[in-house]
């Protein structure tokens, strides 16, 4: 392959042509597509198409490399004015006009291109038959540093007139345009029709179409024009703007563009000031997008939404691939929406594309959207942007952005720090995250944050807690549901208990159950039992505190709610307090008639302890230091077996005035013990004696011994008989108790005991029921909990 | 090195492929075709839990005598399948994990574009330049 000298329009044009060829920008152009299309266009025949490529070495290669690509296009100019083709005449014919491509599509096409040679050659400095710029001159001269660039300007006016060689050339050439535009006052256009073959380059044909009215016809393309070409091609007008950006109407476009032109004439003349960056936008263009953009968004600093602007730059007519690819180089921050630098630079490159120029892989510098402030970064990126762009127009774009010095601060960011886009992709990929964290609903739902840290208060409340569970991840689940299901747990756990003391702290739970204001009917179920409980517990520790009740024997009771007897029947005699605190009082005085004067003072406080731990059986007594006392008793009851009778009959009376003088409650409490075995009583009554040592008899001893008493009183009557009798004899010792009243009373008192004593089994009764209910109600919440636990990992 | 990248959308076809310019294309074309069961397969695995807490990296797919193929998948199930040179010292795994996410990356501009309708090919530029980048950078960083 020879070298191949080329003149300067040759190489510019070459270069441009190359480019056009070069679609994928691989520096070597397939034999296929363009590169057919422009030896088609070369109207060479085709066996000199073949020929020619023969020789450029393209058959031998494949493909079209550069230089094989330049040496064919010399070779299609040599062809093209006559000479012979071989590889010699590369070389050797000189002052070869340009090769010519025309399109046949169109007639006109090719007139026009006639025209544009016709047009060169007016210019004189090009021989080349495509319509040079008009101010290619002014523009070789004007600028040797970019030479790079004009080849492409002029390719570009050059391409007019070739169809088929639509523009792809870089940015820079559209300022050369306008100001070769400006500078070209003629051009011979005298013919109209411009060749509007291809969409790219039609504008440019109308515009060196008419010479005269040049200018105007370049106003279609250059961003200038477009404020009113763009107007019509947003709108409607001037038609013939329109109607050259499609190839189709090319008959009337000169005559409209005439008028058009005139009026752009001015401003593409000030275009001309523009000069070093082919992309930078210019006042009246920035204008022009600025206008353009408060059309969109009334606010300037606002954003355009992705669908608004697609809207807009579909009006274009530019296919949605290049649509696509000018969004992706205008969206800089990547937001789907273009804030007013973003769509200037959109929008400067719909213009650019218009006019044919091809469209940078990356976005020129002039067009980065301005982060800092439009004032600012506007001077800012005039300087590199001028500074930047000395090099070839292909080394253009890639040297600016290195070379922009502190324009945008992301750009760099986005060039440089793979590293930061590889933190925000873990941002992004950790995305799971994010849409985790939003598809929680409400997960700042107060509630939940307040039933948190507060699981007691969820317990009686777990429906709404299972809501808002729902709303929450799995691992929310856990927390309030644990310690729901442990408070549940040891709820039921201290239900279950029979002890006081469990029960209390059940109760003092309950306490915060029933506090609990938010919630709804099932814990107020609960809450009323226990608050009920709780009237019961909040009166009985206080007075039962002091009397622990660890002695008693739980295991031994078989009822719960020995307490339960105890605060039920405060609360149905109505005197809670009254009756618990009374209750240890009201036994004693049975046994004080029967004991000494002595224990008596502490007979009222330990009269129920005394009485029930007598009354129990010896089983219980065992716990307690009366146990002492019965042996005592016992010796009495074998001392006064005889005086049985009596002695209860004695007893009975003397318990009865006890009873009278104590508390009605008491009385109930003893009145039990004496319904049922009477000389239980009497026996409790020594026992209680006895027992007068002890201090205060813890209640719910006395309670329990009652119950025990109803339980165990038949079996122990045979034991407590001799009790009794020792009772009734100890009893009858005492001449202190009067024994004087009558026997009705007894009976009715007697009835009167029974019925409270069925009160009281029923009551109990009542109270062990509520104590199932709770503990069913409960085993029935975490059911509830469990379920709702379990439903969120079944939904799929 | 990744010999190939695609990725797949929701129903199974093809948005965009890409492999290294060689004569065996098709081959890769077919692997990436066989590796969609496999992805369904790892997704319907961890399917019992819940969407969100599925990994979005499905780590390696199936390996081949020469080539393995890694799977990620995305929320809106679209999937990104590479298939990698196993004749690589092994990629270690967060270096394929760092090359989807910008896979991933690429794709989200490429969605934001409005231009773009999902379900379309994707033809952006600059989606070939962004998986020329991940491919290629994962993979000569690993290799230098």
């Amino acid at each position: 392959m020879e070298g191949l000298t080329l003149s300067d329009a040759e190489q510019k044009y070459y270069s441009d042509l190359f480019s056009y060829c070069d679609i994928e920008s691989t520096k070597k152009v397939a034999a296929n597509g363009r590169v057919l299309e422009l030896f088609r266009a070369a109207q060479l025949p085709n066996d000199v198409v073949l020929q020619i490529m023969e020789l450029c070495g393209a058959t031998r290669l494949g493909y079209f490399g550069r230089s094989q690509f330049y040496i064919a296009l010399k070779l299609v100019a040599v062809a093209q004015s006559g000479f012979p083709l071989r590889v010699e005449s590369i070389n050797t014919v000189k002052d070869l006009p340009l090769p010519r491509f025309v399109a046949s599509k169109n007639e006109q096409e090719s007139r026009h291109a006639a025209s544009y040679s016709s047009d060169s050659e007016n210019q004189g400095s090009y021989s080349g038959v495509i319509p040079p710029p008009p101010g290619r001159g002014q523009v070789k001269k004007g600028s040797i540093s970019h030479d790079p660039v004009q080849p492409r300007a002029s390719a570009d006016q050059q391409e007019p007139a070739s169809p088929v060689v639509s523009p792809q050339q870089s940015p820079p050439t559209s300022p050369h345009t306008w100001r070769k535009h400006n500078r070209h006052p003629s051009g011979g256009n005298s013919e109209r029709p411009l060749a509007g073959a291809g969409p790219f380059w039609s504008p440019f044909g109308e515009t060196q179409s008419g010479s005269s009215t040049g200018d105007a016809v370049w106003s279609g393309h250059s961003p200038p024009p477009p404020q009113e070409n763009w107007v019509s091609f947003a709108d409607t007008p001037p038609t013939s703007t329109l109607l050259t950006m499609h190839p189709a109407s090319v008959q009337d476009q000169t005559t409209v563009r005439t008028v058009a032109s005139a009026t752009t004439a001015n401003e593409i003349r000030r275009q001309s000031s523009s000069y070093d960056d082919p992309w930078k936008i210019t006042d009246e263009q920035r204008q022009y997008y600025i206008n353009q953009f408060k059309t969109i968004q009334p606010d300037l600093n606002g954003f355009i939404p992705g669908s608004a602007a697609k809207e807009f730059f579909t009006k274009s007519k530019l296919p949605i691939l290049e649509l696509s690819h000018i969004w992706e180089l205008s969206d800089f921050d990547k937001d789907g929406a273009l804030t007013l630098d973003e769509f200037c630079a959109a929008f400067h490159l719909v213009v650019a594309r218009k006019n044919g120029y091809d469209l940078p892989e990356k976005l020129p510098e002039s067009l980065m959207p301005k982060l800092i402030d439009l004032e600012d970064s506007a001077d800012v990126g005039d300087q590199p942007g001028e500074v930047g762009y000395s090099g070839s127009p292909a080394e253009a774009p890639p040297s600016k952005s290195p070379s922009m010095p502190s324009l945008n601060q992301t750009w760099p960011e986005l060039n440089q720090s793979s590293e930061q886009w590889e933190t925000f992709s873990e941002r992004s990929s950790s995305s799971q995250t994010l849409t985790q964290f939003d598809s929680n609903i409400a997960p700042a739902d107060p509630d939940t944050a307040i039933v948190h840290p507060v699981p007691i208060r969820m317990t009686p409340s777990k429906i709404h807690m299972q809501e808002m569970e729902l709303k929450r991840t799995s691992s929310d689940h856990t927390n309030p549901t644990s310690p729901l299901l442990v408070k549940t747990s040891d709820l039921s756990e201290e239900n279950k208990i029979n002890s006081s003391v469990k029960f209390a702290s059940g109760n003092t739970v309950a306490d915060g159950y029933s506090s609990s204001d938010s919630f709804t009917s099932d814990p107020e179920q609960i809450g009323n039992s226990v608050t009920r409980q709780r009237s019961h517990s909040g009166t009985s520790p206080d007075n039962t505190a002091p009397p622990p009740p660890p002695p008693r024997p739980q295991p031994s009771h078989s009822r719960s709610s020995s307490l339960d007897m105890n605060r039920t029947f405060s609360v149905t005699t109505g005197q809670q307090q009254a009756g618990v605190v009374a209750q240890p009082p009201a036994v004693p005085p049975r046994p004080q008639p029967s004991q000494a004067p002595g224990p008596v003072v502490h007979r009222p406080v330990d009269a129920d302890g005394l009485i029930t731990h007598t009354s129990t059986s010896p089983q219980q007594i065992p716990e307690q230091p009366n146990f002492a006392d019965f042996s005592q008793f016992e010796v009495f009851a074998a001392s006064n077996v005889n005086e049985e009778q009596d002695d209860e009959a004695e007893k009975h009376p003397e318990v009865l005035s006890v009873e009278k003088a104590s508390d009605p409650a008491s009385s109930l409490r003893v009145a039990k013990t004496d319904s049922k075995i009477e000389e239980k009583t009497a026996a409790s009554a020594p026992a209680n004696v006895s027992k007068g040592t002890t201090p205060l008899a813890p209640p719910p001893k006395p309670v329990r011994r009652r119950l025990k008493s109803e339980d165990e009183l038949r079996p122990e009557i045979d034991e407590h008989t001799q009790k009794t009798g020792v009772l009734a004899a100890v009893l009858a010792s005492q001449p202190s108790i009067p024994r004087s009243v009558g026997k009705d009373k007894k009976a009715i008192q007697a009835s009167i005991r029974r019925n409270k004593e069925t009160n009281t089994v029923l009551a109990r009764l009542n109270s062990e029921l509520q104590q199932q209910l709770k503990d069913v109600l409960e085993e029935r919440i975490s059911l509830e909990v469990q379920l709702e636990q379990l439903r969120p990992f079944s939904h799929l | 090195m990744a010999v190939c990248v695609a990725v797949i959308a929701k129903e199974n076809y093809p948005l965009y492929i890409r492999s290294v310019p060689t004569e065996s294309e098709l081959q890769f074309h077919y692997m990436v075709h066989t590796s969609l069961d496999v992805v369904d397969e790892k997704v319907s695995a961890m399917g019992k839990a819940l969407v969100d807490q599925r990994e979005l990296y499905l780590g390696l797919l199936y390996p081949t005598e020469d080539y393995k193929v890694y799977g990620y998948v995305t929320n809106s199930k679209v999937k990104f399948v590479m298939v990698v040179d196993s004749s690589n010292a092994a990629l270690r795994d967060n270096e394929i994990r760092s090359m989807f996410r910008k896979l991933h990356n690429s794709y989200t501009d490429v969605m934001c574009n409005p231009f773009y309708t999902p379900g379309d090919r994707i033809q952006s530029r600059c989606a070939c330049a962004c998986r020329g980048g991940p491919a290629g950078r994962g993979s000569c960083s690993e290799s230098k």
